[in-house]
């Protein structure tokens, strides 16, 4: 059974904008993938999609062998957005147990895995902490605890470090990794830093833009666990090369597009 | 990674050292002010039924403040109970309007509308409704005067949701309680506090104005109405400030209410960072 199964997906907004036009694509668990494209190719939408936040207009999205909307409210997935989405009025420990809180669970287990979730993003300490009192890559790593406090299979990420600079970025991407490593899940990954998307995927989706379609796609074959060292392997740029050239191919004209404006077609 | 700015321990005794600093320069406009006051009253030689001194308002303050105390006392009851009766009402109506939009275009217009009618004028109504010497005549204008400027900022506070707030909710299939308790509400709470804080003065303006149409004598805004139509001005300044006092303390309580629940928000940080 496929994490993620999209078959014959397209999404067009009442602008008359067609943002995706036929998906189709196949996530097995275990598996990382990211989503690349230039701005306006839809690769946010798709992830919408997978994640039953905005309905296709034609298609069919399966979760874990669940319909999408089916799947959100099993709690199949996690979801990180490019904010940190933190709650102010809630300290770093409450916002972590959040779905918890919604899940049911208990004052206890909620703590004790509060707890693990700090360690496992290297917060222990800030738990009593405002997210205003944090910088933005620890917050993002809060928002990431509480994308995983409750153990969903699949993780949904939506240029989770797009507002980072790029060190802080590539420490949370060798982070990421690790953690991807530690928890088995599935991760969806929309980005668009090639050197992000090769480095942390085993399989690059290449998207064109206007409408948004898959162009192409990438194995990521470089070896486990990736380091820093593996920025500076050859075999590391050969890749890079191959997304830039297939971006060029599908006709991306990059930072020259916008998004569309995000209004939902009604019909 | 670990170099977070912790917020540094202080001691006590500097936090209200710090705290009473800041308080220097509005206590010496209001000394200031004062002074030039009883200076300018004595040099250009003011009549006293036009602007009396301040010394002689402190003086009859003294001299009545234990009449003018159950005066306030009686009036503050009546703006505590309008206040109530219209902050509860206005979070409340802002709770359906946030829950139901439709509910909100059919009624808000009317809101609107109801707003841009002097409520004051309603006072001898009031006073014809509920009776002269029922406290409730009262209540109700102040009730009135506080209901929208709270049910108008709790409104925008439950609405002014950051869209991914609620994707985020949507992700994990929460329901509308759980949306509106753990996020529009907690939301809410700052701009809901600043309708609060207006409202503290609005209902004593309403009760004290009430009691200028009628009222018992024992009601502050007829001792003042009183003591004016006999030509005691002086007696009718100390009454004006029996009512300032009441009312700062008022907006002082509920500030302090503030502080203590939205802790978190922007406006109170200075007391977690400064």
């Amino acid at each position: 059974m496929n994490a993620v199964s999209i078959k014959g997906v397209s999404k067009r907004f009442k602008a008359g904008v067609t943002a995706l036009q036929g998906i189709d694509l196949d996530v097995e668990p275990g598996e990382f993938v990211s989503l690349i494209g230039p701005s306006g190719c839809g690769k946010s939408t798709l992830l919408r999609i997978i994640g039953d936040l905005t309905k296709p207009t034609a298609g069919t999205v399966e979760v874990n062998g669940k319909p999408a909307e089916r799947a959100r409210r099993d709690h199949e997935y996690g979801i990180v957005f490019q904010d940190a989405v933190l709650y102010d009025w809630r300290t770093v420990a409450k916002n972590i147990s959040l779905p918890l809180e919604l899940l049911h669970w208990s004052r206890s287990k909620r703590n004790a895995r509060i707890r693990d979730m700090l360690e496992l993003v290297e917060l222990s300490g800030f738990e009593n902490h405002h997210p205003w009192q944090l910088s933005g890559g620890m917050q993002q790593r809060v928002s990431i605890a509480r994308a995983l406090s409750f153990s969903p299979s699949l993780l949904l990420m939506d240029e989770p470090f797009g507002a980072l600079d790029e060190m802080t970025r590539e420490r949370l991407n060798a982070e990421l990794l690790g953690i991807w490593q530690e928890t088995g899940s599935t991760v969806v990954f929309v980005t668009h830093s090639i050197p992000e998307a090769v480095f942390l995927s085993t399989r690059v989706v290449v998207m064109s833009a206007r409408p948004g379609r898959v162009a192409g796609l990438i194995e990521v074959d470089l070896p486990q666990p990736r380091t820093s060292a593996t920025r500076e392997e050859p075999h590391f740029f050969e890749l890079v090369t191959q997304v830039r050239e297939q971006l060029a191919a599908a006709g991306a004209p990059l930072g020259e597009t916008q998004e569309p404006a995000l209004v939902e077609d009604q019909a | 990674m670990s170099t977070i700015v912790q917020p540094a321990p202080r001691s006590v005794g500097r936090r209200v050292g710090r705290t009473a600093l800041d308080w220097i320069p509005a206590l010496a406009v209001f000394v200031l002010g004062i002074a030039a006051w009883q200076g300018l009253v004595a040099a250009f030689h003011v009549q006293e039924f036009l602007l009396p001194k301040p010394t002689s308002i402190a003086h009859a303050f003294w001299d009545q403040k234990s009449a003018l105390w159950s005066q306030g006392i009686y009036t503050f009851k009546e703006a505590l109970g309008g206040y109530v009766l219209g902050c509860g009402l206005g979070i409340l109506v802002a709770l359906l309007f946030a829950a139901w939009r439709t509910l909100s275009s059919a009624f808000m217009p009317y809101a609107v509308a109801a707003n841009a009618i002097p409520i004051i004028a309603f006072a001898p109504i009031m006073n014809n409704w509920f009776g002269l010497l029922n406290p409730f005549s009262k209540m109700a204008i102040a009730a009135v005067l506080c209901f929208f400027p709270v049910m108008i900022n709790t409104l925008r506070g439950l609405t002014s949701v950051h869209p991914s707030s609620i994707e985020l909710m949507r992700s994990y299939a929460a329901d509308r309680v759980s949306l509106f308790r753990r996020v529009r509400i907690p939301n809410a709470l700052p701009q809901m506090f600043t309708g609060l804080k207006i409202a503290t003065v609005l209902s004593m303006i309403g009760a004290i104005v009430g009691e200028y149409f009628g009222g018992p004598t024992e009601a502050l805004g007829v001792k003042i109405l009183n003591d004016s139509s006999y030509g005691n001005f002086t007696d009718a300044w100390a009454g004006i400030v029996m009512a300032s006092l009441l009312g700062i303390v008022f907006y002082a309580v509920v500030a302090l209410a503030e502080r203590l629940t939205t802790s978190w928000h922007p406006s109170s940080r200075a007391f977690h960072t400064e």
